[in-house]
């Protein structure tokens, strides 16, 4: 019944609040002097929280980088811990200003849900997880297989396109949190856990003996991740696309947390704009000229968190892959700051 | 000084002939009047409003979705369903599913719910301390974490289906679930359910001429045999004649799962117990009460005009206890269909949770589809209780 009231909250929200409400989160945010972000329940290397209730990861990061170029300080931030089926509705009704949650871009959740994709910022593709002693080395052997997930997921609408184009037979449980979805999976109620890959090494870490299990090698989806706005707010569209997009120019130009205040001094025109020495460009985002100096010197730059959160500097230890840059054998690009 | 005025005015006989104003009938009429315009008008802006700011954020609305394709498995499915079928289908999958679990569950609670109250009420110490341990254990522990244990604790404690023994050489107790033979209905049970039927009418038919009998006064005969006979052998007849047109079909182990015969998910076992035995709890006390409002009195009256105890029980203490116990036991029954929303928890896909959850998310129609779920829970309760209203009646003293 607490998803009800979510809802609920939704209802109220569109009924009570003026149309015009939705021009400007970007002012209410600095008026409010606080960014509301929303994360997961719990998931390591994307948003997780420490036994101090601090909140580390990925997704959690970009909205740490948000607030630094707001505020100049990366701890003003409300989160919001959400499961994936009320993510949208807590969007929606405003509860939230951004949605950094490894949540999938689609067609049907940029246009019919009222959202906007400010960008990517984690290639990812579903994949399965399964115990080592069922002895399966390939998804193609999993006919008949009961699989666990998660509810309201692309992962639950994949899975399903999956099993059917290959006439293969499978029973879906699938479950409101990650914890229920996990404890199923883990008492044996399903042979497999599917879900995105970099999701399933980060869960991997909360079983009991995470050498037991193993993820099979089929991708079977694609799964661009990234941040989440509503439909309505340009300029705060604009804000978020752009913090992430410096972000990755960022690690481009290899200005890191380390040696951000030589850079600041560098020639280099393109580093000039970027940290707001020529140019205007952090005004014509409502931001300061030094936003991205803010970002880099509290959060640094994207390879820097990715390598933190989920890379080799992490517990997951997940190599970059796709998530490179584009002219590293990636294909994570931003435009230019200009 | 209006105000004393006023009240004297009130205290004082109504004038005759005075202004319309003053009367209080007319005054009544246009403080309701200003009142439904306040409300209509306050609906009329909350819709309004809706419907602006879903336009303003591009957020589909209508009910067009109904005929999507919905694209999600769902795990029990007691009317056809495929990934392929659409969200109409999703909504009644879902229905049916929330249907079955509080049906059952209002069987099993009722049955063990009078058992352990009367059980309370035993004279043999024992037996009323184990009922009452029972009522304070389970109607003091939340429901969730009822539910929880069954599904993890119990069910989810069961050996996988790799590992399992079969129980009676058939029935496999696996952490998927009870699986067992599957009775498959070969042609010519149809004619054995038509026996079925017939026996019963037969029976009912019996029994009201039997009772016409009693109350013309006339001599009791007893026709008990008679409807075993017609309720259980006519069937029997018909299946031995049609040569047993029914055929098992065993569960078989293959690859992960066993196929061939019938199952029962975790989802459903763990939420139905969880739901009949919290209930249960709570029916037990409201029969207690119900067995105890009846006065002594009623019972040494009927024990004096020589009706033995069962006959006191049966005949006196019970209608009047019943009269006592329905009202609350209907808000228990409408408990269970609303509490039976918990099945989220361990993944039982019943309608809210494929409806008000599933489909919510993928189709984002929020708003549309939390005004269907609250008139569909709506529905179901004002059904049960409509029913139980009318039993209610059927049991009350007449003509009083
Ligand atoms: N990328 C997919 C799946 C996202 C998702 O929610 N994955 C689950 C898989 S474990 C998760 O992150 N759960 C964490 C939580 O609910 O706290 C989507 O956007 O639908």
């Amino acid at each position: 019944m607490k998803r009800m009231f979510c809802a609920l909250f939704v209802l109220a929200g569109f009924a009570v609040t003026a149309p015009a409400v939705n021009a400007g989160v970007l002012d209410d945010v600095k008026n409010r002097g606080v960014l509301h972000c929303g994360v997961t329940q719990g998931l390591p290397g994307f948003s997780s929280p420490d036994d101090k209730g601090n909140w580390t990861g990925l997704d959690v990061d970009l909205c740490r980088a948000i607030a630094a170029a707001i505020f100049d300080d990366p701890n003003k931030i409300k989160y919001t811990p959400l499961t994936a089926k009320d993510r949208f509705t807590a969007l929606q009704s405003g509860e939230i200003d951004v949605l950094s949650r490894n949540t999938t871009w689609t067609l049907s959740r940029d246009t019919s849900l009222g959202l906007n994709f400010a960008g990517i910022n984690y290639y990812d593709g579903q994949g399965f997880m399964i115990r080592k002693d069922k002895k399966v080395a390939s998804a193609l052997e999993l006919s008949g297989a009961s699989i666990c997930t998660q509810t309201g997921t692309t992962s639950e609408l994949n899975v399903a396109d999956y099993f059917r184009a290959r006439n293969m037979k499978y029973e879906i449980v699938s479950f409101t949190t990650a914890d229920e979805t996990l404890k199923a999976y883990e008492s044996g109620r399903c042979d497999t856990f599917t879900t995105d890959v970099s999701q399933l090494y980060a869960m991997r870490l909360k079983l009991g003996n995470p050498s037991d299990h193993t993820v099979l090698p089929e991708v079977i989806s694609k799964e661009p991740l990234g941040p989440v706005v509503r439909h309505g707010d340009d300029q705060w569209f604009d804000v978020v696309k752009w913090v992430l997009f410096a972000m990755l120019n960022a690690e481009e130009m290899n200005i890191t947390q380390k040696n951000i205040d030589e850079a600041v001094k560098s020639p280099n025109p393109e580093v000039k704009r970027l940290l707001g020495s020529e140019g205007n460009f952090g005004e014509q985002l409502g931001l300061t000229r030094d936003w991205v100096v803010r970002i880099v010197r509290h959060v640094g730059n994207y390879g820097e968190s990715y390598d933190r959160n989920v890379g080799i500097g992490s517990k997951l230890g997940i190599e970059r892959g796709l998530n490179r840059l584009w002219n590293k054998g990636g294909i994570q690009y931003a435009p230019p700051i200009r | 000084m209006k105000r004393p005025a006023a009240e004297s005015k009130a205290a004082a006989p109504p004038r005759r002939g005075g202004s319309l104003a003053a009367d209080p009938r007319f005054r009544a009429f246009v403080v309701q009047a200003i009142l439904l315009i306040a409300i209509v008008w306050i609906g009329w802006t909350l819709f309004e409003n809706i419907r602006q700011n879903l336009a303003a954020q591009k957020i589909a609305s209508g009910f067009g979705f109904f005929g999507e394709t919905a694209g999600f498995g769902i795990s029990q499915t007691l009317i056809p369903y495929t990934e392929e079928s659409t969200y109409g289908r999703a909504f009644f999958v879902g229905l049916v599913n929330t249907l079955i679990v509080s049906a059952l569950a209002i069987v099993f609670a009722t049955i063990l719910g009078f058992a352990v109250g009367i059980a309370r009420l035993s004279r043999n110490v024992l037996l009323a301390r184990l009922a009452e341990a029972y009522v304070e254990v389970l109607r003091n522990l939340p429901l969730l974490f009822q539910i929880l244990f069954w599904y993890l604790a119990v069910l989810g404690t069961l050996p996988g289906p790799r590992q399992s023994t079969p129980l009676l050489g058939a029935v496999y107790l696996t952490n998927r679930g009870i699986i067992f033979p599957k009775i498959g209905l070969e042609p010519g049970s149809g004619i054995v359910f038509g026996a079925l039927g017939i026996g019963f009418l037969l029976a009912l038919i019996l029994r009201f001429l039997q009772r016409r009998q009693m109350l013309m006064g006339s001599e009791r005969r007893s026709f008990g045999w008679l409807t075993l006979l017609l309720i259980v052998g006519l069937p029997a007849l018909a299946f031995v004649l049609t040569g047993a047109p029914v055929s098992l079909k065993w569960p078989e182990l293959r690859g992960f799962n066993f196929v061939g015969g019938a199952r029962l998910n975790p989802e459903l076992l763990a939420l139905l117990f969880a739901l009949s035995t919290y209930t249960a709890s709570f029916i037990a006390e409201i029969v207690r009460a119900g067995v105890l409002a009846v006065p002594r009195g009623q019972t040494e009256a009927a024990f004096s005009l020589g009706l033995s105890r069962r006959t006191t029980l049966r005949r006196v203490v019970a209608p009047q206890a019943m009269r006592l116990i329905v009202p609350p036991l209907t808000s228990q029954y409408l408990n269970i269909t609303k509490n039976s929303s918990l099945a989220a928890a361990i993944g039982y896909p019943d309608f809210f949770y494929v409806f008000a959850g599933t489909t919510l998310n993928q189709t984002g129609q929020a708003i549309e589809i939390i005004a269907i779920t609250m008139a569909v829970y709506l529905a179901i309760s004002l059904a049960t209780a409509i029913f139980m209203n009318w039993y209610n009646r059927a049991i009350a003293l007449k003509g009083a």
